[in-house]
C-alpha cells in the first residue's frame, strides 16, 4: 500500500506534465485557428469611417485599425493613447495609414456622407462626392442625387465595357487572323513572282480600310467609355477628378443597416474567392491561386498514389526481405526528412532542365529558344511534391498491407489465385483505408508546401489558369499562383505591408479550409472503405 | 517404421499398422519427408488417401497434422526454406510435375482453416471469388454458384437475404460454413480441413460435422482435428501421428476400438497428448 502510494506520487508529476503539454498544445492550435478565423472574416467586414480633427491642424478621414497606449520615457504606460487609422487616398497625398495621440484629437465624427470607393488601380478612395462631370459639363452636383447618379453611370459603363470586350473578341480579333492569313499569301506570292497579284492588293485595301475602321470605332468608344469623371474631395479639401470606368464600387460606410453589412461582406468575400488579383495582388481575389493550389494537389495525388502503392507493395509483397529492402526503407525514410528545398532543386534540374529539356527540342523545337516545358510549370511542381510525399505514402500504405492478416492470404492462394491476383482482388481492397491515409497526409503535407515550388514554376501572377476551353484544356506546361506563396507575396512582398495585413490573414484562413476540405473529401472516402471492409483489423 | 518399406498394393483387409489396404485412393503418399530450415517436420510419411471418404488425421498438437494437410495443395510451397522430399500423387499424378499448375491443383483440392479467413468483402464476393479467379464472370453462372456453394454449405437460409452485407459480420459458425461454400464454389474434388471447429462454440461444430456427413458422398474430405470424439463421429478412416511419424492408420472404428499400437493406444485412452 505504502509503496504504490509512493510510486503514485512519483508518476504524478510526470502525469501532470504530460496533462500540461497536451493543454498548451490545444492551446497554441486553437488560438492560433481563432486569431486566424477573426482576422480572415474581419478583412472583408464594412466598418464605420470617422471624420478626425486635430490640434496640429490635421485633417483626415480614417477606419479605426488599432488603439494602443503610449509608453512613457520611464516605460510606464501613462502617456495616453495613440490610434491607427487607415485613410486610403494614396493618390491624394493620404499615406495610407496615419497614427494619432488621442489628447491631439479635437473632434471625432461620423459624417453620413462619406463615401468607400473600390478602384481599378491606386486602392480604395474614402472621400466626399462633390461633382459628376462630362468633360467640363457638370453632370450631378446635389450630393443627395449623386450615389444613385453615379449607380446608374456605373450600370451604363458596366455594359459599355461588356460591348468594348465583344468588339475586340467578335470583330477585331478575326479580322487580325485573317490579315495575318493575307500576309502569309502575300509572301508565298512574292516567292514564286516579283510583283503582287492584284487581287491581293485589293483585297489588302479592303481589309485595312476595314480594320481601319474598326479601330477607329474601338477608339471613339473608348473614349466616350472614359469620357466621365467624378470630382471627389478630402478631409483636407484636396479634390481629385476620377475617371468613372475605373470604379469598382463604392458605398457609403455610415450609412449601412446591419444586413446591408453583411450583404456586402458576403459580397466581399465572393470577389476574393472568385476574382482576379488586381494592383500586384494586394487587392481583388485569389481565384488563380486557389485554382493553381488545386489543381497542384491533384496531379500531385494523381502520381503519388499510384506511384507510392506500387512502391510499397514491392517493397513489402513481392522483394525478398533483405539488405536491399532495408536500405530502400532507409533511403524512403531518410528522403522524408530532406529539407524541402532540395526536392526543389532537384525538379529543376531534373525535371525542368533534363525531362522538359528533352521534350521541347523533341516535341517544340520550333518554339525554342522559348522553353515550353523546358521551364517551370505546374506539371513540374506537382511531379515535385509527388517525389516529396511519397515516403509518407509508402509508409502509410505498407503499414496497411502489413495488417492484412495472413490468414486471408491463404484463403485466396488456397482457392487457386496467384499472388498477383491474391495482391489485387484482396489484399489491396482491404488496404485502401490505408492507402487513403497516406493520401490524406500526402495532401495535407502538400498543400502547405511552398518552397520546393519556388523554383519548379511557381510565380506571383500568372492569370492564364492550367486548365481552359482550348484544346488540350489541361496545360500542364503552364506556371501557377499558389496560395502558400500568395501569403508570402502579399504579406512580405507589396509595398504597403499594414494595407494587406488582413489579405494575409484571409488568404492563410483560406488555405486551411482548403485544406481541411481536401482531407473531409479523403477522410469521407476512407471512412466509407473501413465501412465497407470492416473488421480485417484496421 | 517398417510400414514405410510395404509396397502399395490392393490389400482385402488390415494388414499392418498403417495399410488398411486402399485401391482406388485419392491421394498417395510415399516416403514424405518435409524440413522446415534443419528441423524435420515429416519422416517418412506412406499413407493412401480414400475417395468419397472422410479421412481424420488425429495427434497431440505439433506432431505435423498441419504440415501433412498442407502438403496436399501444396500450401507449403509458401513456406520460405521449406524441403520436401518423396512423391504424393493426386490421382496418380505426381502432384509436383513441373506441367502441373498449382493453380489447377488448389482449385481441385481446397482447404479450410483452423481459424475462419473470410475476405472483407460481401457473403456473395466471398463464394463468387473461387469462380471469378477461374475464369466465370456472367452474372447468372454467378449467381447460380452461389446459391448452390450457399446451399451445400447449408448457409443459403440465413444469407440469401443479406448476401450483398460484409462477411465479416456473420457468426464464427457462419463465416466457417462461409469459407466451406466459398472452397465448394470452384467444384472440388477433395476438401482439406485443418481443425475447422476448434474456434467454434458446440452448436456450431454440431452443424460443421452435420455439414461433413453431408459432403462426404461428393467430396473427398481429409479433417485434421484433436478432438478424437469428433475424428470417431464424422470419419470414415483415422490416422495417428506422433512426431512426425505416421504411427497407425486404419478404419476409424478398428483404430479406436482396437488399436495395434501401443502409442495409439496411449493417446487415445488419453495417457498422453
Ligand atoms: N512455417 C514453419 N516454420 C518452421 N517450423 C514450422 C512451421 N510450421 C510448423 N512448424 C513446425 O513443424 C512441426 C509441426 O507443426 P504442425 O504441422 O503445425 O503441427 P500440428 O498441426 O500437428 O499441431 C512443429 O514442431 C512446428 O513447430
Ligand atoms: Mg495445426
Amino acid at each position: 500500500m505504502a509503496r504504490s502510494e509512493a510510486t503514485r506520487s512519483k508518476r504524478r508529476p510526470m502525469l501532470e506534465l504530460c496533462n500540461m503539454a497536451l493543454a498548451i498544445c490545444i492551446l497554441l492550435v486553437v488560438g492560433l485557428v481563432t486569431l486566424i478565423s477573426v482576422e480572415g472574416l474581419r478583412a472583408f467586414w464594412p466598418n464605420r469611417v470617422e471624420l478626425v480633427e486635430c490640434h496640429d491642424g490635421r485633417k483626415f478621414f480614417g477606419e479605426l485599425k488599432d488603439e494602443k497606449p503610449i509608453r512613457g520615457a520611464d516605460g510606464r504606460e501613462t502617456a495616453g493613447v495613440e490610434l491607427r487609422y487607415r485613410t486610403c487616398n494614396r493618390d491624394l497625398g493620404g499615406d495610407g495609414f496615419v497614427w494619432v495621440r488621442e489628447d491631439n484629437i479635437v473632434r471625432r465624427s461620423e459624417p453620413a456622407e462619406l463615401q468607400w470607393m473600390e478602384r481599378s488601380a491606386w486602392g480604395p478612395l474614402l472621400v466626399r462626392f462633390k461633382a459628376l462631370q462630362r468633360g467640363t459639363e457638370v453632370l450631378e452636383q446635389d450630393a443627395a442625387k449623386l450615389p444613385t447618379a453615379l449607380e446608374a453611370l456605373l450600370h451604363t459603363k458596366n455594359d459599355e465595357r461588356a460591348e468594348l470586350r465583344r468588339m475586340e473578341e467578335e470583330r477585331l480579333a478575326p479580322l487580325n487572323d485573317r490579315l495575318e492569313a493575307l500576309r502569309l499569301r502575300e509572301v508565298k506570292a512574292a516567292r514564286s513572282a516579283p510583283a503582287l497579284p492584284t487581287e491581293l492588293a485589293v483585297e489588302r485595301a479592303q481589309m485595312g480600310a476595314l480594320h481601319a475602321e474598326l479601330l477607329e470605332q474601338v477608339r471613339v468608344r473608348r473614349v466616350r467609355h472614359d469620357s466621365e469623371t467624378l470630382l471627389v474631395e478630402d478631409a483636407a479639401g484636396h479634390t481629385k477628378a476620377v475617371v468613372i470606368s475605373s470604379i469598382l464600387g463604392f458605398h457609403a460606410p455610415n450609412q449601412l443597416g446591419q444586413w446591408e453589412r453583411l450583404g456586402l461582406h458576403a459580397a466581399r468575400m465572393w470577389e476574393f474567392l472568385s476574382a482576379q488579383p488586381r494592383e500586384s495582388n494586394t487587392e481583388g481575389g485569389v481565384f488563380p491561386a486557389i485554382f493553381g493550389t488545386v489543381l497542384m494537389v491533384f496531379l500531385m495525388t494523381l502520381v503519388v498514389v499510384p506511384l507510392g502503392v506500387v512502391s510499397a507493395v514491392w517493397l513489402k509483397e513481392y522483394a525478398r526481405q533483405g539488405v536491399l529492402t532495408r536500405l530502400v526503407r532507409i533511403c524512403v525514410n531518410n528522403l522524408a526528412g530532406t529539407p524541402s528545398i532540395v526536392f526543389g532543386v532537384f525538379g529543376l534540374g531534373f525535371f525542368v532542365y533534363v525531362l522538359g529539356g528533352q521534350i521541347d527540342s523533341l516535341f517544340y523545337s520550333d518554339a525554342l529558344p522559348t522553353p515550353t516545358f523546358g521551364t517551370g510549370g505546374v506539371l513540374w511542381a506537382s511531379l515535385t511534391l509527388a517525389l516529396l510525399t511519397l515516403p509518407v505514402v509508402i509508409v502509410a500504405v505498407e503499414e496497411g498491407l502489413a495488417a492484412v492478416p495472413r490468414a486471408v492470404r491463404e484463403g485466396s492462394l488456397a482457392l487457386g489465385a496467384t499472388r498477383f491476383e491474391t495482391i489485387r482482388r484482396v489484399v489491396l481492397p482491404a488496404s485502401l483505408p490505408a492507402i487513403l491515409t497516406g493520401t490524406i497526409l500526402a495532401i495535407g503535407r502538400a498543400a502547405g508546401e511552398v518552397a520546393p515550388l519556388m523554383v519548379v514554376g511557381m510565380v506571383k501572377l500568372a492569370p492564364d489558369l492550367a486548365v481552359d476551353g482550348t484544346a488540350p484544356f489541361l496545360h500542364a506546361e503552364r506556371k501557377f499562383m499558389h496560395l502558400g506563396f500568395h501569403i508570402y507575396d502579399v504579406g512580405f512582398q507589396s509595398p504597403d505591408v499594414e494595407a494587406t495585413k488582413p489579405l494575409v490573414f484571409a488568404t492563410t484562413l483560406l488555405l486551411i479550409v482548403l485544406v481541411l476540405l481536401l482531407n473531409i473529401v479523403a477522410i469521407r472516402l476512407r471512412n466509407k472503405a473501413r465501412r465497407r471492409y470492416a473488421g480485417t483489423g484496421f | 517404421m517398417d510400414a514405410n518399406s510395404l509396397t502399395p498394393k490392393a490389400r482385402p483387409a488390415r494388414l499392418s499398422a498403417t495399410d488398411p489396404g486402399i485401391t482406388d485412393p485419392v491421394f498417395s503418399v510415399r516416403g514424405l519427408n518435409l524440413h522446415y530450415g534443419s528441423a524435420q517436420a515429416l519422416h517418412g510419411v506412406h499413407m493412401d488417401i480414400p475417395r468419397h471418404c472422410v479421412t481424420a488425421l488425429i495427434g497431440p498438437s505439433g506432431c505435423g497434422k498441419s504440415t501433412l494437410i498442407r502438403c496436399f495443395n501444396r500450401m507449403n510451397d509458401l513456406v520460405e526454406n521449406v524441403r520436401i522430399e518423396g512423391l504424393i500423387t493426386f490421382d496418380g499424378r505426381p502432384i509436383d510435375d513441373p506441367l502441373l499448375d498449382v493453380s489447377e491443383l488448389r482449385r481441385q483440392v481446397g482447404m479450410v482453416f483452423q481459424k475462419s479467413n473470410p475476405f472483407p468483402k460481401s457473403i456473395y464476393e466471398n463464394v463468387a471469388y473461387g469462380p471469378r479467379i477461374h475464369g466465370i464472370s456472367r452474372r447468372a453462372d454467378l449467381d447460380a454458384i452461389v446459391e448452390r456453394s450457399l446451399r451445400s454449405a447449408a448457409l443459403w437460409d440465413e444469407t440469401k437475404d443479406r448476401l450483398n452485407d460484409n462477411a465479416t459480420g456473420l457468426s464464427g459458425g457462419q463465416q466457417q460454413r462461409l469459407c466451406i461454400a466459398r472452397a465448394l464454389a470452384v467444384d472440388p474434388e477433395v476438401i482439406l480441413l485443418d481443425e475447422p471447429c476448434s474456434a467454434l462454440d458446440p452448436i456450431s461444430t454440431a452443424r460443421v460435422e452435420e455439414l461433413i456427413q453431408e459432403l462426404k458422398g461428393r467430396y473427398t474430405l481429409i479433417i485434421v482435428t484433436h478432438s478424437m470424439q469428433q475424428a470417431s463421429r464424422v470419419s470414415d478412416y483415422t490416422a495417428f501421428l506422433y512426431l512426425g511419424r505416421l504411427v497407425e492408420y486404419g478404419p476409424t472404428e478398428q483404430l479406436f476400438l482396437n488399436p495395434m499400437c501401443r502409442q495409439t493406444e496411449d493417446y487415445i485412452t488419453g495417457r498422453f497428448g
